[in-house]
């Protein structure tokens, strides 16, 4: 018989601790993995604001100091006119004045007026706010030795004109009105569409199927949707609601004439579909989370299953259904590709008139302004991020509010 | 006076008809229940349609004279203007980027998914989960401009700017991970949240340290669930847009390599429907074979997720 060496207890205890150590050693590699997350997140959140303010090297074609005495703010109506007369050529002034009287504009158009067509400030370079802040002798350097005659100008791109402005072909110029307006059509109608249908067919999976074939195989098939990229919905949705229901959703069928089928309603209506099993799944969750309980007590006072689910089983998952489709509504608003494929206009400077415009949305413009190379696009992509996640950030703050506020434990 | 009550207050005794005992026809509750299954039964609707809609137009597309079967699965040039419809073209981009991505999001995902379910106190989870949360809410095309305009400058200035050009897919690539990393993280925390406390304990009464607990014990019972993340993250990484789109490049080039730029199957799409494209063009019908086999990778990537999950759920139940 062979005798088993028991090891030294110190010995014992030097393996406890290395062992102990790469405990602790990994217990940090994973930690930081989640450290590294948040550093993402930062760094996302950061370099979109560092892009959406800064300083702007700009010169003029005519100084607004030459147009008149008085700063330009200050100016009235009628000085502004004055100022269009005078600085503008006779067939310049008349084409304005054919496109809508000159007379019967407001002040703040006239204004903008005289700006683009007269002083037509030209943008030479933009720099990062990080720049702008921690190296603003270096910036005004380079601005005096390559644009001897510009100016340089801290400017925020993210203005309260950016968010009223309409879309401009110059990006000193643009706005997102026309994107936000068209995005929350976009949304609306996703939604208009979504929630009843989401809900139908959550109430008929909770509380109506058996378990057969067909129902297994409906709510095996909302899990896959769930699942499938969203271009493939807008190659759907470009070819049934733009193509093949074309007269329908042009609103050919309601008498518009000047309109394919590219319009918000295709558009609204593939984001329903997209959004549609997020709202099925999440109404499920809220119904499967109210109280059998209630039920039979419902049924215990001989309500048929209709009253039951009316009167008691959708008022107490309301809470939860709302959240979902708010939710929903917060994919819906940031989703990108499949409006490309509908058939966003990239270029539309006319807000939305109603289901059968043509549209562009907020998440179009800011891939548009991306892809651009020029830097103060890359500017106004970055003001109309931070719109966009402000946006976002209502949209979840009230879900999370609406789930604390009614939220019943049972 | 006993007799008299008895005899008043006495209900007369119902006459037994057994239709009482029926269910009572209610028109009204059949044509609901009839209705909520129209809604229901309109997802598979819309499954059907997709797979029509696509197969329709993918027919077409096949059909072509220009196009064969056998040269769209086998060769590896997509030049739609002089007729070259090689698939692997788009596929090679495709699978270049996901495998980044999954290179990040797979090891940074299930780290995190450790700590929070193993390591993290509740308070810190409360702060550390809202975190990954938002991550994953930020929309694809906002990553598209941090890809573009803040990781492939830094990547430039690290590898030089004769390496690596403007677009190019390790920067798309790694930022799908970033996207995808809150995915993986919150399907594997479920599994390893599910795994039964018994197991837990039983490590530690055996004096296993945390880190033994966790990577030999839990890891192990819960790797189904993680399976599944990990489908589930790839199908996610093969049909991501916004991303590849802005900051992978808008040429069609068969190639591996990370440092060039190369268009995906999704980006593909997006630029040629972008633009002026007439219909039933052949260049038109091609998105639409394209976009068909992005739906069915995407399909049986989860429905093995799907299967793996099912199968492997109530194992400690």
């Amino acid at each position: 018989m062979t005798k088993f060496n028991y090891p030294q207890e110190h010995e014992l205890q030097g393996f406890v601790n290395a062992r102990y150590r790469t405990a602790w050693i990994w217990q940090a590699i994973f930690l930081s993995a989640l450290l590294i997350a948040i550093l993402s997140l930062s760094a996302l959140i950061l370099n979109v604001v560092d892009g959406a303010f800064g300083y702007v090297a700009y010169e003029f074609k005519k100084d607004p100091a030459l147009i008149s005495e008085k700063p330009l703010d200050d100016l009235d109506k009628e000085e502004l006119i004055a100022v269009l007369k005078t600085n503008l050529s006779k067939g310049a002034y008349g084409k304005l004045d054919k496109e809508s009287p000159i007379e019967g504009r407001g002040k703040a158009d006239l204004y903008s007026l005289v700006v683009e067509r007269i002083i037509q400030v030209k943008t030479l370079e933009t720099y990062t706010l990080y720049d702008s802040l921690f190296r603003k002798a270096e910036v005004e350097a380079e601005v005096q030795e390559k644009f001897p005659d510009a100016r340089l100008e801290f400017r925020s791109w993210l203005t309260p004109q950016f968010i009223t402005a309409p879309m401009s072909s110059r990006a000193e110029f643009a706005g997102v009105r026309t994107a936000l307006l068209g995005s929350i059509w976009l949304v609306s109608i996703a939604i208009a569409f979504a929630l009843p249908v989401g809900v139908g067919a959550a109430v008929y999976l909770q509380e109506y199927a058996r378990k057969n074939f067909i129902n297994t195989a409906i709510q095996m098939n909302i899990n896959n949707l769930a699942g499938v990229p969203s271009i493939v919905y807008g190659m759907l949705g470009l070819a049934i609601f733009v193509r093949a229901m074309e007269v329908f959703t042009s609103g050919a069928m309601f008498g518009v004439t000047d309109s394919n089928g590219r319009t918000i309603l295709s558009a609204g209506l593939t984001m329903g579909i997209l959004v549609l099993p997020l709202v099925i799944i999440n109404a499920q969750e809220a119904i499967k989370a109210v109280p059998d309980s209630l039920r039979q007590a419902a049924y215990g006072v001989g309500a048929t299953k209709w009253q039951t689910v009316w009167y008691h089983v959708l008022p107490n998952a309301l809470p939860g259904i709302l959240t979902g489709s708010i939710l929903a509504m917060s994919r819906a608003v940031g989703e990108t590709a499949p409006l490309i494929i509908v058939g966003a206009s990239t270029f539309i400077s006319i807000d939305p008139s109603g289901v059968f415009s043509k549209f562009t949305a907020l998440p179009i413009q800011i891939y548009q302004w991306t892809s651009r190379a020029q830097g103060e696009f890359h500017a106004i992509a970055a003001a109309a991020i931070i719109v966009l996640l402000i946006l976002l950030l209502t949209l979840n703050a009230t879900a999370i509010l609406l789930r604390n506020r009614f939220q019943r434990r049972f | 006076m006993t007799e008299q009550i008895n005899s008043q207050s006495a209900p007369s005794p119902l006459p037994f008809r057994p239709g009482n005992l029926k269910r009572k026809m209610r028109i009204g509750e059949d044509m609901i229940e009839a209705s909520l299954f129209v809604v229901g039964f309109l997802t598979i609707f819309i499954t059907i349609s997709i797979v029509i809609v696509l197969g329709d137009q993918a027919l077409l597309f096949f059909n072509d004279p220009q196009v064969g079967f056998k040269e769209f699965f086998m060769t590896t040039q997509w030049q739609p203007a002089i007729g070259l419809f090689g698939i692997w073209a788009l596929v090679s981009s495709t699978l270049t980027t996901s495998a980044i991505a999954m290179l990040v999001s797979l090891p940074l995902g299930l780290s995190a998914a450790v700590y929070l379910s193993e390591y993290a106190s509740p308070r810190a989870r409360s702060i550390l989960k809202p975190i990954l949360e938002i991550l994953a809410g930020i929309p694809t095309v906002v990553y598209g401009f941090f890809a573009l305009l803040f990781v492939t400058p830094i990547l430039r200035n690290l590898l030089g700017s004769e390496t690596l050009g403007v677009y190019n897919m390790l920067s798309a690539g790694i930022v799908m991970g970033i996207m995808i990393l809150p995915l993986i993280s919150s399907m594997s925390e479920d599994a390893l949240s599910a795994v039964p406390n018994s197991l837990r304990e039983a490590a530690y009464a055996m004096g296993a340290t945390p880190f033994e607990t966790s990577v030999q014990v839990i890891l192990p019972a819960a790797l189904s669930g993680i399976g599944a993340a990990i489908i589930v993250g790839i199908s996610r990484a093969v049909g991501e847009t916004m991303i590849v789109a802005v900051a992978s490049g808008a040429t069609s080039k068969f190639t591996f390599n990370p440092l060039e730029a190369a268009e995906t199957m999704t980006a593909h799409i997006a630029r040629i429907s972008g633009g002026d494209l007439s219909y039933n063009t052949i260049d038109y019908n091609s998105l639409f074979a394209i976009a068909l086999m992005l739906f069915l990778v995407t399909l049986v990537l989860n429905l093995v997720s799907q299967w793996i999950v099912s199968k492997f759920r109530e194992q400690y139940e």
